[in-house]
């Protein structure tokens, strides 16, 4: 079903003088510690199997020196591996020579720096238009093509300043947009919050979000953060000590850590800011269909429920309850629109809505909440007892 | 049994050090017989350069020369101040009676200086791209520094005779370390993630050279660069004993006949254009790289 863009099998890094002796005495099973006392040899990656597919977000997490950094220069061959192959869109990266390497890097896969890495010297604009120069292109296209990405990343205005002169968040916006320029597919993105405050940090990232809606790039992200981890990625790998030690979707990884490792991770996490309403909701049970009150009252009676959640070709429309129907029946007909009857004030979920942003309106009702998505469809219902289990067994 | 190599250091037999040295200085100097001409001839393209250079300062009116400095410290420095207090040095060294040796001085420290610089830029990025080369040159520079000068001006007249060529010879060994150190130094210390960065997005060596390691590396070098001519500046003196028309000689002159105003004056003059150069230099270098000092607003 997934399109897989990138995949990595058997891929070691050792560190030292002569990895290779080094990487053959942890095939037979010396563990990192064993052999940087015994061979003064660093093991960076072991054993990394992993499948990336086109179009998503993919979080690299772990804690620092677990080999997040030495993993992501693996993907454009900033690091060669001490063994393993990196297959990128059906391309073999370590078969490439140095003149397709460069292409390759130029043209497929680009990449974001934890302390920015821009040039002091040059302009913002020329900044963001870096890789276009790398490529040869012109000075009057290149310029106008990072004025654009200046302006979809918030930063129009700027264009003549230099990097100094800007905030840490305006500096990682000039970053990204020069990763946007040269319109690779693939983002690689090393801690590219990490450095940035709280507050910006959140910014950056609905930014990114937004971004990637529209892009639909292919994005490995690092972080040592698991909120941000959570927040932004489809999948998440966790890296400890060189090794994955659990790849999945943020909910596998919130609500069935493979691990103590990723347990303690995941016990300081608010899961309510965590998850979404999708990834906890039920499926709905009381559908009505009927758009006559008299239908509508008889589908209720044969679901054995005093509501349900009314939805019309349109999509959802509301909660009846079988006191408004009584009570529109009493008023006019059997024929009256089941619309009519539609119970003012109960408040509706929308699929995307973070668990914590939802609460307070879940909390209070005693039916459980539709859940809608974006199109105005009825994906499910939330009840607070779903809520209390997801958020009390932490 | 005596034990005189107790109290006396065991030297070498007198007979045998004499043969060692004459053996070399025959050989040196079978070697500036044979080849000195077409060494010398190597040189012909600068010599004219030189002389060229010497002639133009030399012949055009002084107050054309003194519009042009006044337009380059101005451009450069973009500081009213020092473009004043060079009006005024100028001034005075012409008035005093030393303008044509300053003349003569400022050609041969411009030229050794540009020469320090297409020699010297190029060893320090070999220098930085190899550890190898780098171990190779390092004392090699070491030597050049500590050497006294007297010394290397040996061979080079032994070779080349006296007059222009030998002391740019002369000047430029002496002053040329500081561009290749520091341009080492500059390009060894360019930011990781910025040049991760350059090859991330697929730049080659020689755009991540001028494009990235070069501009970044500019400060260090620049402070290379005005070091070097600092050095040749203080080298003006002594090249002077090989011929070197200039500064130099007047002041040679004072030392030997004891005239102490005729080496005072000339010597104050050798320090304005220390001062000029060293200013200028660093106004500019400091106006070129405003935006690589981090938080520097404008
Ligand atoms: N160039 C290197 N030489 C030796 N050891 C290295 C090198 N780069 C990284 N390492 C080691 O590899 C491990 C992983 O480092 P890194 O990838 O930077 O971790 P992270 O980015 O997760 O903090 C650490 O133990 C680190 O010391
Ligand atoms: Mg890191």
């Amino acid at each position: 079903m997934s399109d897989v863009l990138i995949k990595i099998s058997g891929l070691y890094k050792v560190f030292g003088k002569n990895p290779q002796e080094a990487l053959a005495q942890v095939k037979a099973g010396k563990t990192k510690d064993e052999l940087l006392v015994e061979t003064s040899h660093t093991l960076g990656l072991e054993d990394i199997n992993l499948e990336i597919n086109r179009g998503e977000i993919f979080v690299v997490m772990g804690l620092s020196g677990s080999g997040k950094s030495t993993l992501i220069r693996h993907f454009n061959r900033l690091i060669d591996p001490t063994a393993g192959s990196i297959t990128i869109d059906g391309v073999d990266v370590m078969g490439l020579s140095s003149s397709e390497l460069r292409e390759f890097r130029r043209h497929k896969i680009s990449m974001v720096f934890q302390r920015f890495g821009l040039l002091p010297h040059k302009t913002v604009q020329e900044n963001v238009a870096f890789g276009l120069k790398v490529q040869n292109i012109g000075k009057v296209e290149r310029l106008e093509k990072a004025g654009k990405w200046l302006q979809d990343v918030g930063l129009s205005g700027y264009e003549n300043q230099f990097p100094s002169q800007l905030s840490g968040g305006q500096q990682q916006r000039v970053g990204l947009a020069r990763a946007l320029c040269t319109d690779a597919d693939i983002l690689l993105m090393d801690e590219a919050f990490s450095a940035l405050d709280p507050l910006i940090r959140s910014e950056m990232q609905d930014q990114l979000i937004d971004l990637q809606e529209r892009l639909q790039k292919t994005i490995v992200f690092i972080t040592h953060d698991l909120d941000e981890a959570l927040r932004l990625g489809d999948r998440i790998a966790i890296l400890r000590d060189g090794k994955v030690v659990q790849v999945g979707e943020p909910k596998d990884i919130l609500l069935n850590p493979a691990d103590d490792y990723v347990e303690s991770f995941v016990k300081d996490v608010n899961r309510a800011r965590a998850l979404t309403v999708e990834t906890v909701m039920k499926a709905p049970k009381y559908r009505i269909t009927a758009d006559t009150i008299g239908e509508a009252l008889a589908q209720m009676k044969t679901l054995k429920s005093d509501y349900g959640y009314y939805v019309s070709d349109e999509g959802y429309q509301g909660v009846v309850t079988q006191e408004s129907l009584e009570q529109a029946l009493k008023a006019g007909s059997e024929e009256s629109d089941t619309k009519d009857s539609v119970v003012d004030d109960v408040p509706v979920l929308s699929t995307q809505d973070l668990l914590e942003n939802v609460l307070p309106e879940t909390l209070d009702n005693a039916h459980p909440l539709a859940v809608v998505s974006e199109d105005g469809k009825l994906e499910g219902q939330l009840s607070r007892g779903e809520i209390a289990k997801v958020l009390g067994n932490n | 049994m005596s034990l005189s190599w107790l109290t006396e250091f065991p030297e070498m037999d007198r007979s045998d050090l004499l043969a060692i040295r004459k053996t070399l200085d025959a050989a040196y100097r079978d070697f500036s017989r044979s080849y000195g001409d077409a060494i010398e001839s190597v040189f012909d393209p600068l010599l004219r350069f030189l002389v060229w250079f010497e002639q133009l300062l030399l012949n055009t009116p002084w107050l054309i020369i003194i519009a042009v400095i006044l337009t380059i410290v101005y451009r450069a420095s973009r500081a009213w101040k020092l473009t004043v207090g060079v009006a005024i040095s100028l001034g005075l060294i012409g008035y005093f009676g030393m303008w044509d040796d300053t003349m003569r001085t400022l050609s041969i420290i411009t030229v050794c200086t540009l020469l320090s610089i297409v020699l010297g830029i190029p060893i320090g990025i070999l220098m930085s791209g190899s550890k190898r080369i780098q171990g190779i040159v390092t004392p090699i520079l070491d030597v050049m520094q500590t050497m006294p000068a007297f010394v290397y001006l040996i061979p080079v007249v032994m070779l080349l005779g006296i007059g222009k060529i030998p002391g740019v010879i002369a000047v430029v060994i002496y002053a040329i370390p500081p561009v290749i150190r520091l341009t080492n130094l500059g390009i060894r210390l360019v930011d990781k993630e910025v040049l991760e960065a350059s090859a991330a997005y697929g730049a080659n060596r020689w755009q991540t050279l001028w494009g990235v390691q070069m501009p970044l590396a500019m400060p260090t070098i620049m402070a290379g660069i005005n070091q070097t001519i600092m050095m040749a500046l203080a080298m003006v003196v002594i090249a002077s004993m090989i011929g070197v028309k200039g500064l130099g000689q007047p002041v040679l002159k004072a030392i030997t006949n004891q005239y102490f105003t005729l080496g005072l004056f000339n010597g104050l003059a050798i320090v304005a254009l220390a001062i000029i150069f060293d200013r200028v230099s660093q106004a500019y270098a400091k106006r070129a790289q405003r935006h690589l000092g981090g938080d520097h607003h404008e």
